[in-house]
């Protein structure tokens, strides 16, 4: 038997072929763009392709993600919660506490000993704890996203970002940035500033170790240092896979055990 | 074998009366009659000393029947924004206010009425930051309509003494002397003798329906009792009001007896707590037609609409049972002062929704004993933008909850503001809470 999970994300569409025994055969990453039908149909083809299948090959697909509605050959659908949360005790059974920060969402979750979802917080309706944030801020900045989380470590003291929007965070950079604040200590500021909102979110569970970090804002080394900070404790992120992936594979788990 | 389902007989009932209240407000002038207008929290059998044809229009109910009505909403809100007032005041508040700025008025079908009835007087209470200002700005949109507001901060119940409900009482006494200044009309005793015993009945028969509630399959779904437990808000004093009661709590006895539900399968039973997104309850059908699942209650109807005997004397434990009417407790109203020392007492004591604003405590026990007298499986919680008052505890009682093993989702949003509501975020977060307990989506 072989499945698919995916994930349709507002930023990146991720696929994982997934067999009986839990084998991650194959997976692919591609940015979703705007036809998110075309861009799911595009990003299973070259998965089933890296693992030498073809599509009557699978039995079952699911789905997640904001666009999971647009998969239209989906069998079924997870919510991101319960695919991250599944897909988190996958790459960490000793995740307890998992931390997703996507490009416009972030979440917390908290897992029991068995990899179920025990409870879950959500970020509603503001992007100031999301990735699209960090995209604007490193425009802003003139930087790699590598180079930004980069220099957040280089940053010699804390600079408080006290805007709660997005907007006028903003603001707030373009000001110090006028000021000569080294670029540095803005990028800590941001980071800080992140991890800020993302843990007032995962505070309203019950914060238990290990808190693994998952999505795209976990690539960032800054990011993960500022967590460390401000949740003073540590952090870990997937070590196999890239971190954005796991909620796809969340769904291939779901699709393996035929259940939701 | 799916669970019998059927409509409720009195259904049409309770809609007639809630279409002729806000028709009689409308065309109470016409006769010569009162209006008055305040929060629907206000000590209700107090104007009605005033004759038998006072009216009143209360602002809560006003401001969620307005927000229900999503063109009329957008309207009063931007009508008002535009006057300068914030978009993180009272929902309710601000429809209400939009409505009265438009100067149009909104019947219970949705029809729009030109221009927004004046009321002669407001008399209200003042619980929170918004109670009291609420009137006191309606009266200078309406041109200066003279406004009463009664302080009720002597709570919470299980600690009242004499001298906090004498506190209460003579800002009562007080206001009957300057309603009748304001209407010209001689105070009636017996009336408000009437309006008191009524009152209390209506909120004590209300609280034994919503015990009948503990039964599985439960008789009624909170959208139904959205409809019925509003009469409470509207005019609990009216004797018309307790009538619709006594038959409502006949029919759903005789719903439990016979095993009729509220839905042909309750595979989960879960109960809220703040005002519900009035824009957007097709949440509720989601969760019923999904899942199966029925809120058997909530904080906010039955604590605002029934009378129950709340903290025990230690302050330690909640108890869901119904309070007592005067005739029950043996208490004769004899006279204006028993009567407003009843009524004082009665709702200082036995409004549950006043007590959990006076302590976080008492929010958490009650809750936690409702999940467990209505055999909950879980509590959906609103995270509500548009009330500080009732939202401003709710995330320590979830916390609360969770560590007492109890199940929990939250959702953002606005009862009465359809701007700050996600209709696709909130049906997701249901969905992951529901996968999270492994309970499957109805084939």
């Amino acid at each position: 038997m072989v499945v698919a999970g995916i994930d349709v994300g507002s930023k990146m569409a991720k696929v994982v072929i997934m067999d009986a025994d839990r084998n991650i055969l194959s997976y692919v990453m591609a940015r979703t763009g705007t036809d998110h039908r075309e861009t799911s149909e595009t990003v299973l083809g070259e998965a089933l392709e890296k693992a030498g299948l073809k599509r009557d090959d699978l039995e079952k697909i699911v789905a997640t993600g904001f666009g999971k509605i647009s998969v239209p050959f989906a069998d079924d659908e997870v919510t991101q919660v319960i695919a991250a949360g599944r897909g988190a005790y996958f790459v960490r059974p000793s995740a307890r506490t998992v931390i997703e920060v996507g490009a416009e969402e972030s979440r917390a979750i908290s897992l029991d000993e068995n990899g179920n979802v025990r409870d879950f917080a959500l970020a509603d309706k503001c992007a100031a704890g999301a990735g699209s944030f960090v995209d604007a801020m490193i425009r802003y900045l003139e930087v790699t996203p590598e180079e930004f989380g980069q220099l957040a470590l280089q940053a010699t003291r804390a600079i408080p970002m006290n805007a709660q929007c997005v907007v006028f965070a903003e603001s707030e950079v373009v000001s110090l940035l006028h000021s000569n604040v080294p670029k540095a200590e803005i990028s800590r500021a941001i980071h800080d500033a992140i991890a800020d909102r993302v843990i007032a979110i995962a505070r309203r569970l019950d914060i238990r170790d290990d808190v693994l970090l998952i999505g795209g804002l976990a690539n960032d080394i800054g990011f993960i240092e500022s967590m460390k900070r401000e949740l003073g404790k540590e952090v870990y992120v997937p070590e196999d896979y890239p971190p954005e992936l796991i909620p796809a594979i969340g769904a291939a788990l779901s699709a393996v055990q035929g259940v939701r | 074998m799916g669970v019998r389902v059927r409509p409720f007989e009195c259904w049409d009932d309770f809609k007639r009366y809630r279409m002729e209240y806000y028709r009689n407000y409308l065309e109470a002038k016409e006769n010569g009659s009162i209006r008055w207008a305040g929060s629907a929290w206000a000590f209700d059998p107090v104007p009605a000393g005033l004759g038998e044809d006072v009216y009143p229009l209360t602002g809560e109910p006003y401001g969620a029947t307005a927000a229900f009505f999503r063109d009329f909403s957008m309207r009063a809100l931007e009508t008002i924004e535009r006057k300068g007032a914030a978009r993180d005041l009272c929902g309710y508040m601000r429809n209400y206010w939009g409505s009265v700025a438009m100067d149009r008025y909104l019947l219970a079908d949705g029809a729009e009425i030109e221009p927004f009835p004046k009321p002669d007087f407001n008399f209200t209470i003042h619980i929170c930051c918004t109670h009291a200002k609420w009137y006191h700005y309606a009266a200078e949109l309406e041109g200066g309509v003279p406004t009463y507001a009664v302080d009720i901060s002597v709570g919470p119940g299980y600690l009242l003494n004499d001298k906090k409900i004498e506190y209460v009482v003579r800002q009562l006494e007080d206001a009957i002397q300057w309603m009748e200044k304001v209407t010209g009309r001689e105070y009636d005793d017996e009336l408000l003798i009437r309006a008191v015993e009524n009152e209390a009945r209506s909120m004590t028969l209300w609280s034994k329906i919503c015990k009948l509630n503990q039964n599985t399959p439960a008789p009624m779904e909170e959208k139904s009792m959205f409809s019925f437990y509003v009469m409470t808000l509207l005019r609990r004093s009216d004797e018309k009001v307790v009538k619709l009661y006594e038959k409502l709590y006949k029919e759903v006895e005789s719903r439990v007896k016979r095993g009729i539900g509220a839905l042909t399968q309750e595979q989960f039973r879960f109960v809220t707590d703040n005002p519900p997104p009035w824009p957007f309850l097709k949440v509720y059908r989601y969760l019923e037609e999904n899942y199966g699942a029925v809120s058997v209650g909530s904080i906010y109807t039955f604590g605002l609409g029934a009378a129950w005997l709340g903290m025990d004397e230690k302050g330690e434990n909640w108890i869901w049972e119904p309070a007592p009417t005067p005739e029950e407790a043996g208490y004769e109203i004899h006279d204006r002062r028993s009567a407003l020392w009843w009524t004082a007492m009665f709702n200082l004591k036995y409004r549950a929704s006043w007590q959990h604003e006076y302590s976080h405590w008492i929010r958490k026990q009650e809750t936690y004993q409702m999940v467990k007298d209505w055999k909950a499986d879980a509590i959906i919680m609103h995270l509500n933008r548009g009330c500080e008052l009732w939202n401003m505890s709710t995330l320590e009682v979830r916390d609360y909850l969770v560590r007492n093993g109890i199940s929990v989702a939250t959702y953002e949003g606005n009862m009465a503001d359809p701007r700050e509501f996600d209709e696709a975020r909130t049906f997701n977060v249901i969905d992951s809470f529901m996968q999270s307990l492994g309970i499957e989506k109805l084939t």
